[in-house]
């Protein structure tokens, strides 16, 4: 019995986890095929806004540097070519120049001077003592004399302070001579600074030896990583904006955007880390696998108890079930042993007949006159009057026991339940009187029939009675039987002076299998078959028990069930 | 009422169970009635065809043989033929289709012999009314 137990608790358990795991698989595999779906394409055309925008903002900046060079070229070139040498040579012209440019486009033009093609500065005007300044070594001087306009890169020359120069070659007197004019570091460098983005958005330009254009950043070392492949670029793809999702130096991932300025000789770099460019993405992110991790959640929890809910109503009414199966083969047993109880009264009947009717075959005889004188013939008509009375006793015993017979029938009926008591108190009385116990009947008089089925309350009666007598049988007691009606219900209560149950067996008392017979002797299944029969009939029964007093059970039968006829 | 008296009823009493039988019909005679003895259908179907009987006992529960057949049977030889049909206890459904089909009445198992005495005596009578 254990084993069975055990292996049925194994049974519910893999039966749980089963349903566990389908809930959850069914829940969990459109949920997360679903949300990475969504998260994928938000999160690819997320990447794409956020690109489109990055390169539209540098391709819009270098389009702005590329012109503001142009136009700056475009000043001196204009300064150069309707002015001629000579009156640019003059510094108090080349001043009203300065002056003049100054107040038309701000103070972008630190100074102007005019080179000769020795490389001596023939004139200057600004802030700085430059006059006369040899730029023949120059960098700027070299490639300035070969090509007719030319924008330097960023140093720091004469001045000592970080400056370029654009410069427009002409010739005068069939001599070059060069017009330069300084730009304005910080102006310039506002184009840059400007683009900002986020928290950590930041621009710069370099030149192609990597040097920066613009105000410097300690942490960024132009000749390595990204940098560096920007700046391997070749001709070509220089009209293009470059991105790349890489990470620095210290580990963290940034986005880098480059675009050539300058013709490819500068390059403009868009820096933000990748954490703060798809801040909002990453937020949404978040977001949804804070639901989606609830959710799960949700879904584990209700799975668990639906689960184990489940499971709890199937285990209850597989015992329901097997108990039903039991109660069906006891009923089945009572049926069969009605059957047999009946052929062994019809049998009995017979001889018993002829055993009364020989003994009043001698009742009539004994009439005859030659028997009148005969000393014994009182004791004779005892003796005959006794077998006559005996069988009469016969008779009604195989009465009773056809009608128990009879009463196997397991259909619902109208039932005088005083009438069932007494037929089973004098079945049962035989064997109460073997075991010194005497069975009291208190039957309310007028008690109201009820409609059930016969056989079944019978059952319970009879397994109630016997439990009784099987409790009291050693040392003998007393039962008493009462009927009476409380509202709606019929109860009847069976009292024995009994041994008593104690508390720990009484809450388990209605359990199948549970017994406190020696083995062999019960199965268990009586009082959780007579709790099963009284629950679908609607009642109810109970048990008040105290030790060394006795047990009471109660019956409670409803009154309606006589509507159901 | 005299004629009642004196004369003697003709029984054909029919019940598997010999003992019985014999002892009855022993009972029986002394009581005014004489019992010719049928111990299964077949007999008192032979018995039926050579003598007239005023009233016939069956047992309805006899080995092999539906005491209603047997009543049909009767009935068919001898139409207004009294039959007291004896019945176990429990089983009075069948004593009471025999009445449908013709049966005076019917008593249970073991009866009491004056009670059946009584019984046989008032069939007779109806008989003779009849």
């Amino acid at each position: 019995m254990k084993n069975i137990k055990h292996d049925s608790r194994g049974y519910y358990r893999s039966l749980t986890r089963k349903m566990l795991l389908t809930i959850i698989i069914v829940s969990f595999t459109p949920l997360i095929m679903v949300s990475s779906i969504i998260l994928y394409q938000f999160n690819s055309s997320y990447h794409e806004k956020v690109e489109a925008h990055l390169e539209e903002l540098v391709l819009k900046h270098k389009q702005n540097i590329d012109n503001f060079l142009k136009e700056k070229l475009g000043d001196i070139r204009f300064l150069a070519e309707v002015f001629c040498c000579e009156e640019l040579t003059k510094e108090s012209f080349l001043q009203d120049k300065l002056v003049m440019l100054q107040q038309e486009f701000g103070p972008v033009f630190v100074d102007l001077g005019v080179v000769n093609a020795q490389g001596f500065q023939v004139a200057y005007a600004g802030p700085f003592k430059l006059g006369k300044a040899r730029y023949s070594d120059a960098q700027w001087f070299k490639k300035a004399i070969k090509s007719k306009y030319f924008i330097s890169d960023v140093f720091l020359g004469l001045r000592g302070l970080p400056h370029f120069i654009v410069t427009v070659r002409d010739n005068w007197k069939s001599e070059q001579w060069i017009l330069r004019a300084t730009i304005d570091f910080v102006a310039f460098n506002n184009f840059v600074k400007n683009i900002r983005i986020g928290e950590t958005g930041f621009a710069y330009i370099l030149n192609r030896e990597g040097k920066f254009q613009t105000k410097p950043y300690f942490n960024i070392t132009p000749k390595k990583g990204p940098y560096r492949d920007f700046l391997k670029i070749k001709e070509g793809d220089l009209k293009k904006v470059h991105m790349i999702e890489k990470k620095d130096e210290s580990g963290k991932k940034n986005l880098y955007v480059a675009a050539f300025l300058k013709n490819g000789d500068w390059l403009l770099v868009y820096q933000q880390l990748a954490s703060d460019a798809f801040s909002d993405l990453n937020k949404t992110v978040c977001v949804a696998i804070a639901i989606l991790l609830l959710g799960a959640f949700g879904i584990v929890l209700t799975a668990f108890i639906l689960s184990k809910r489940m499971v709890n109503r199937i285990s209850v009414a597989d015992q329901e079930k097997e108990m039903m199966n039991k109660q069906i083969i006891e009923t089945g047993k009572l049926a069969s042993v009605g059957k047999l109880a009946a052929g062994i009264a019809h049998e009995i009947n017979n001889p018993v007949a002829i055993m009364v009717e020989e003994a009043g075959w001698i009742g009539d005889l004994l009439e005859e006159e030659e028997f009148g004188e005969s000393e014994n013939l009182n004791e004779f008509e005892r003796a005959l009057k006794q077998i006559k009375t005996q069988g009469h006793r016969c008779k009604e015993i195989t009465h009773k026991l056809l009608s128990f017979a009879r009463k196997t029938d397991s259909r619902a009926q109208e039932i005088q339940i005083n009438d069932l008591i007494k037929e089973l108190v004098e079945l049962s009385e035989q064997r109460a009187k073997y075991g010194k116990i005497t069975i009291n009947t208190n039957l309310q008089e007028d008690l109201t029939t009820i409609y059930l089925a016969q056989s079944e309350i019978q059952q319970v009666l009879l397994n109630l009675i016997n439990n009784a007598v099987d409790a009291m049988e050693n040392k003998g007691g007393l039962l008493n039987i009462t009927t009476g009606l409380e509202e709606n219900f019929v109860v009847i209560k069976l009292t024995d002076n009994g041994p008593g149950i104690p508390e720990s067996n009484l809450s388990r008392i209605f359990e199948p299998f549970f017994t406190t017979k020696p083995i062999g002797k019960g199965t268990g299944l009586g009082l959780s078959i007579c709790y099963g029969i009284i629950q679908k009939m609607g009642g109810e029964i109970d048990v008040e028990s105290v030790i060394g007093s006795g047990t009471t059970f109660r019956i409670r039968l409803p009154i309606q069930n006589a509507l159901h006829s | 009422m005299s004629e009642n008296q004196n004369k003697r009823i003709r029984l054909l009493l029919v019940d598997d169970e010999k003992g019985f039988v014999d002892i009855i019909s022993k009972r029986m005679s002394k009581r005014n009635i004489d019992v010719t003895k049928a111990y299964s259908g077949t007999d008192a179907l032979q018995a039926l065809r050579k003598a007239d009987f005023d009233v016939v006992v069956l047992d309805l529960k006899m080995e092999g043989m539906d005491g209603i057949e047997i009543l049909k049977l009767f009935k068919k030889i001898v139409p207004d033929l009294a039959v007291i049909m004896l019945t176990g206890h429990g089983s009075e459904e069948a004593a009471r289709d025999g009445i449908n089909f013709g049966a005076f009445d019917y008593l249970t198992k073991p009866c009491d012999l004056e009670e059946l005495v009584a019984k046989i005596k008032e069939a007779y009578r109806q008989q003779k009314r009849n």
